[in-house]
């Protein structure tokens, strides 16, 4: 497991995470020359205006039709090119999951479906466009690779490392300016789990946006005597599993922290890591079988029971059913 | 014997390797792949420029075809082998476990000839789109072929890849729709009447051709013409009429043999009706 040098990770100003993946697009325009960018009528939203605008050649816009996108991608990659698509989370995955199974994950295609406004936090616009349901979508698709950034730094890293992996991934990433913490320029190495903050009473595993919100609360923690081990699983597919493994056999119990349905989602993959190798108490924190709507991200968190005192409640939970 | 006598032959003998397989397998769809026997057989022996040996899944320096409407896999699998892709032999795995020669094509088993899966319907008109731009970006002068049956039209996904090709001048790009005007649940005019099928495409900005594409003469003839009508600002589009079930004559003129074998009888009197011209495959 990877571990930065700082010793405390503070907030260097909120910031999205979309423009991360627009800034390393950009890059990558710049040093990649088979790096082609698709887009559904939403280049501004995702941040890939610099690159459409730099190489216009490279970029195509397929207007309003995201099925016809995922398969030009896929022919694209065919050929030979390496295609970053770009849209929504919701219709980067459910609007597209047969394109997506059958011309990218089942054809083993090099396509880079990058998928902003993803989850809860996306806000104001509401339930039809929060969708908390594509990790467990992509982390099902055999040959498929599922990255969930955890800020704007970590998404930029993890955009220029995706281009030099061979095979389908899914990025998801954010819409709303979230605490930016994590280094910048720092190598992204896909599926490595990142530590976030050590600790030996509570492993707190958290993906995206909820990586923060795990750290605010394993300061609360401390101050209420519980040392929580915080690991930034960027990459819920292929899991980390080492990492995992070596958490709780010091913490012996475990939370798991993500912006998507528990159904489906992280906690999941952890726990049946976990229950057919070191079966350990474990919470999930994450939308509990529900549809969202409109609001304030933060709110919408803390109304959803994915806000800070929630991971605090759980972590607290997870300790009380430790096998002493 | 010109050339055109010795694809006919190579026609009826892609006919009996079509029966052949489907039967042994007892599964697989031989109406729609003897309906487009003399288009696969023409383009890889006249039209395509494609080298078989130096084989690779970006075709670069060479012209590339996909096959949208996956389940005539049985037609093209035969029709890669007779073309030198892999050994004849191999039909005779057709459908079987292990087998190289998948249901529906795929790239998992690592089969020459094949670039993407195919199968679920709609897709490929945009994945040749996709490769389509490949070839301008790398400034390759072949060109893209896709095949797509006529029901599968009924695809909403079809006309967002017909409008973004009609209307990005995808030019290097030849799309064929087997229009027999059958699909699985019967006739396309009581499932799904398909309207007029020239004037759409013609309205999202497409050169259409017409053929007969069981004559083998004039596949030929308007493959070629479909060539000259390439970079010219449009993609092209030919309308090919077949008759589902072509060269068996119980298997025309319904659409019963969609997605049925036929059992040993059956098969004995289609194979009478299609003489052995290059010779079987050993099962």
């Amino acid at each position: 497991m990877t571990k930065f040098e700082t010793e405390t990770l503070i907030n260097q100003g909120d910031k999205d995470t979309r423009s991360g993946f627009g800034e390393a697009l950009f890059e990558l325009g710049k040093t990649n020359p088979d790096v082609v960018a698709l887009c559904a009528d939403l280049t501004g939203s995702l941040s890939m205006n610099k690159f459409a605008d730099a190489f216009p050649d490279r970029f195509i816009q397929t207007g309003i039709a995201e099925a016809n996108m995922m398969c030009i991608a896929a022919g694209l990659a065919v050929g030979g090119k390496i295609p970053f698509t770009g849209t929504f989370a919701n219709f980067s995955t459910g609007r597209v999951f047969d394109q997506i199974r059958q011309s990218i994950a089942y054809s083993n295609t090099n396509v880079k479906i990058c998928a902003s406004h993803a989850g809860i936090t996306l806000g104001e616009d509401g339930a039809t466009h929060q969708i908390m349901e594509d990790l467990g979508l992509m982390k099902m698709l055999p040959n498929m690779i599922v990255i969930n950034p955890c800020d704007h730094n970590q998404t930029k890293a993890a955009t220029l490392a995706i281009a030099e992996y061979e095979g389908p991934v899914y990025l998801r990433f954010g819409r709303p300016k979230m605490p930016n913490f994590t280094p910048v320029d720092y190598k992204f190495v896909i599926g490595e789990a990142l530590m976030m903050k050590e600790g030996r009473d509570v492993s707190i595993f958290a993906t995206g946006h909820l990586v923060w919100k795990a750290l605010e609360a394993a300061s609360i923690l401390k101050e209420k005597g519980i040392d929580a081990e915080v690991i930034n699983i960027h990459t819920i597919k292929p899991l980390d599993r080492e990492a995992v493994m070596e958490s709780v056999l010091k913490t012996r119990c475990a939370v798991t922290a993500e912006e998507h349905q528990i159904y489906g989602g992280l906690g999941e993959t952890i726990a049946g890591f976990l229950s057919r190798n070191f079966p350990t108490p474990i919470e999930m924190v994450g939308m509990n079988d529900l549809f969202g709507e409109s609001g304030k991200p933060h709110e919408l968190l803390d109304k959803f029971g994915m806000g800070v005192p929630d991971i605090v409640s759980a972590a607290e939970l997870a300790l009380g059913r430790k096998h002493l | 014997m010109t050339s055109a006598d010795h694809l006919k032959q190579l026609a009826t003998q892609v006919r009996r390797d079509i029966l052949r397989m489907v039967h042994k397998a007892q599964s697989g769809h031989p109406g729609g792949a003897l309906g487009c026997t003399e288009l696969l057989v023409a383009l890889y022996n006249k039209i395509l420029i494609h080298n078989p040996k130096t084989f690779t899944i970006d075709g670069k320096g060479q012209d590339v075809f996909f096959l949208s409407n996956g389940h005539l896999s049985a037609l093209w699998y035969s029709v890669l082998a007779r073309s030198g892709y892999f050994g004849v032999s191999e039909l005779s795995t057709f459908r079987m476990m292990g087998s190289r020669l998948q249901g529906h094509p795929a790239t998992q088993e690592g089969l020459p000839g094949i670039r993407i899966s195919s199968g679920s319907l709609g897709q490929g008109l945009s994945v040749a789109i996709g490769m389509a731009k490949v070839k301008k970006l790398n400034s390759d002068p072949h060109l893209v072929y896709v095949l797509m049956g006529d029901g599968e039209i009924q695809e909403g996904q079809i006309w967002e890849a017909a409008m973004f090709a009609g209307g990005k001048q995808v030019d290097n790009l030849i799309a064929i729709i087997d229009y027999n005007k059958k699909q699985i649940d019967g006739a396309t005019d009581d499932v799904m009447p398909l309207g007029d099928v020239k004037a759409k495409w013609e309205a999202f900005g497409w050169s259409v051709l017409e053929m007969n594409g069981n004559d083998m003469d004039e596949v030929l003839e308007t493959l070629k013409e479909s060539k000259t009508k390439t970079g010219q600002q449009k993609p092209v589009l030919i309308l090919m009429k077949t008759e589902m079930g072509m060269g068996v004559d119980f298997m025309m003129g319904t659409h019963k043999w969609h997605g049925s074998p036929p059992n040993d009888q059956q098969l004995e009197n289609a194979l009478n009706q299609l003489e052995e011209t290059i010779g079987d495959y050993k099962i």
